[in-house]
């Protein structure tokens, strides 16, 4: 689960990272109070959404005086901000944060994130702060450097130290810098994050580090163990449809081809779609219904993809082990009847009670069509929509 | 022969009183020798009690003395089941083979760790299978998990996937053109987790009963890169591989912090060119894994 940059400082002030003061805003009046209440005379106006990139987008100004700052204000709520990661449609922006101004010397980049590999966390530095880090770690990945951390030690005072000197902090701010590392290492374990990321961590020139930046992402494993991080989701920066099929325990990802496709399992989910591009065409979506799916279940996963205007087209790809062939050829007859579906269908079953299904299917009156392999799937519908 | 497990094992299972636990346990006692190896549950609040006939101990230690059980499963919720998979290491079972899906990361760093730990202090090494995955089968002689039974035959051709209906899917394709399979092993799709594809590698070359491999891996991580790495030098029988993934859109699953670390190496098109350049056989088409496999014999 994703959260706002406001949020994720307000989570990092918790645990004793300096960042600058600032304050969450849904309007530009309050816009121009929060202003006022901070002070001083240049102000940051920072587009909430959860997606990065939002400066190059035009959705962070700096604003020197009270009218800059409501004329920025006023542009950027409501804008379609496009970043490389919203896609070319843009994410509106509904929320705003003004912070005080920062007097920023040098800017680094720091983080951690679950290293799958060594099985540990990894806490990572680098002196290029500010920039998009994946092109850093593409061009000079000797600038980016990495420490892996056991859970049962901890960050320790060495680890974070050579961090802080690799990266070049001043031997002024390197008390500060350790601080920092390690409170962020400690955020991150308390609160269950996968990952904790400040791009930029700056120095001030009176030797300062703050965080000027905080993007957090968290594993949704352990949601249920910090409700005060489930209280920070902002359904408006998720997908509708994404939500609607997380109610009914259904995992949907929305792609760009015209081919809905429903499967049971994520691995054999993605082998599906891959399948359908193989023979030309291009999956629409990734669901997967899980282990146990109702022909309620179904019926959702159906209404859901044919939400999709795009879909020209569906392909059904059940393994039944422990959910049974004839369940699911129930559950696709009932759906296709109540959604009355008007698209092409081809279903594809193997397992428990194949046989049985099948003739569920044929004796349905619906123009289902069947296929024994999914490589025999992907090839009719990808005809049958042509 | 076949690996890891085999009709001589003694189970216990952790979370046989749950719906799961229970459900599943029927099917595997059911499944060829199945009767004789689930020897053992642990519940401690129904120590004394048995269900389907198997004696249920308060702990894991408790039952592996009382059975001489080495291998265990666990079907214990989320919440607890880190804790559950330390029981068993405590208890120096061979094997812990954890099905429970959606265990919080932090959770399997911190019993990974310290089951690294025990080990590096000279302590016996429990192999971990999972958490999130189907379990491990010898067809014809022990079931341990959720797969279908019915979909195996005895024979001698291995199956590592990380994904469970992908594995159920090779294993379909192998049985129906006439292939058998030693064993077909699911290591689970976490992202921290036991034994991982170059483990089971490992086991298959050593296996005088595998003659030939299908492997079968996702996007994301390491795992399958390493693992091809250590079959171009190591690897002596037939691989076919697929990697799930080639039209999943990158970032939807892990931040690009995620995609830094591995160095880009972790999209299912550079898996796969890995996988071709350390001599496997790959396909962009699961249809046809058993397919290829069999004109490799």
């Amino acid at each position: 689960m994703k959260i706002h940059e406001y949020q994720g400082k307000e989570i990092l002030r918790k645990f004793g990272v300096t960042t600058p003061r600032g304050v969450p805003c849904f309007s530009v009046d309050e816009a121009v109070k929060a202003a006022e209440t901070l002070g001083g005379k240049v102000w940051v106006v920072k587009a909430q959404i959860h997606a990065g990139g939002r400066g190059k987008g035009g959705g962070v100004k700096v604003a020197k005086s009270l009218d800059e700052l409501k004329q920025y204000a006023g542009q950027i709520l409501g804008m379609q901000l496009v970043t490389h990661q919203t896609g070319p449609e843009g994410q509106k922006v509904r929320r705003l944060l003004i912070e005080e101004g920062a007097d920023i010397k040098k800017e680094y980049y720091v983080a951690a994130l679950t290293d799958r590999a060594t099985q540990k966390v990894a806490m990572m530095a680098s002196s290029e702060g500010g920039m998009d880090i994946e092109e850093v770690a593409h061009s000079t990945p000797e600038k980016i450097l990495k420490v892996f951390v056991d859970p049962a030690t901890g960050l320790t005072d060495e680890q974070a130290l050579y961090l802080s000197n690799g990266i070049g902090v001043p031997e002024g701010s390197t008390a500060q810098a350790v601080d920092t590392l390690k409170k962020l290492y400690t955020t991150y374990m308390e609160t269950d994050a996968s990952l904790a990321e400040i791009n930029p961590l700056i120095l001030e020139g009176n030797g300062t580090i703050k965080a000027l930046d905080a993007k957090f992402n968290f594993d949704s494993n352990a949601l249920y163990r910090h409700p005060e991080i489930v209280e920070y989701r902002d359904l408006d920066e998720e997908d509708a449809d994404e939500i609607e099929a997380s109610k009914f325990d259904l995992a949907y990802i929305s792609l760009d081809g015209n081919i809905g496709c429903l499967v049971n399992g994520a691995g054999l989910a993605m082998a599906t779609m891959d399948t359908i591009k193989l023979f030309g065409a291009e999956p629409a979506n990734f669901l997967d219904v899980g282990g146990g799916a109702t022909t309620e279940k179904v019926t959702e996963a159906f209404k859901i993809m044919l939400k999709n205007p795009k879909v020209k087209g569906i392909l059904v790809n059940i393994f039944g082990g422990i959910m049974r062939c004839d369940t699911i050829a129930t559950g696709v007859v009932t759906a296709a009847k109540e959604v009355h579906l008007s698209v092409p269908l081809v279903v594809r079953m193997k397992g428990t009670n194949e046989e049985i299904g099948k003739q569920i299917l044929r004796d349905s009156g619906l123009p289902i069509i069947a296929a024994d392999t999914m490589a025999e799937a992907a090839q009719k519908i990808v005809d049958a929509v042509k | 022969m076949s690996i890891l497990i085999n009709k001589d094992t003694k189970v216990i299972t952790q979370g046989i009183t749950g719906k799961t636990g229970q459900f599943h346990t029927e099917k595997c006692q059911e499944y060829a020798n199945g009767k004789e190896c689930f020897v053992a549950g642990v519940n401690p609040k129904k120590a004394g009690e048995k269900i389907f006939d198997i004696p249920i101990y308060a702990s894991v230690k408790e039952a592996a003395a009382e059975t001489g059980a080495t291998v265990s499963v666990i079907y214990v919720p989320p919440a607890g089941a880190a804790a559950a998979i330390w029981e068993a290491v405590e208890a120096d079972l061979d094997l812990a083979i954890c099905i429970t899906e959606g265990i919080p990361v932090r959770d399997m760093l911190e019993v990974r760790n310290k089951m690294k730990a025990k080990v590096a202090a000279g302590g016996k090494e429990t192999l971990l299978l999972g958490p999130n995955c189907p379990g491990l089968i010898t067809p014809d002689e022990i079931k341990i998990g959720i797969m279908p039974g019915h979909i195996h035959r005895k024979g001698r051709i291995g199956v590592v996937s990380r994904s469970g209906t992908l594995t159920y899917e090779a294993v379909a394709q192998l049985t129906e053109i006439g292939l058998g399979q030693s064993s077909a092993v699911g290591i689970g799709g976490d992202p921290i987790n036991g034994l991982k594809h170059i483990d089971v590698m490992r086991m298959f070359n050593d296996d005088p009963d595998t003659d030939a491999v299908i492997m079968i891996g996702e996007i994301g991580g390491p795992d399958e890169a390493e693992a091809a790495q250590w079959c171009k030098a190591n690897m002596k029988k037939p691989i076919v591989g697929f990697i799930a993934g080639v039209t999943a859109p990158a970032g939807k699953r892990m931040g690009h912090a995620g995609a830094l670390i591995s160095g880009g190496a972790d999209t299912a098109d550079a898996k796969l060119a890995i996988m071709e350049e350390c001599g496997f056989t790959v396909t962009r088409n699961p249809s046809e894994m058993a397919k290829l496999l069999k004109a490799m014999l």
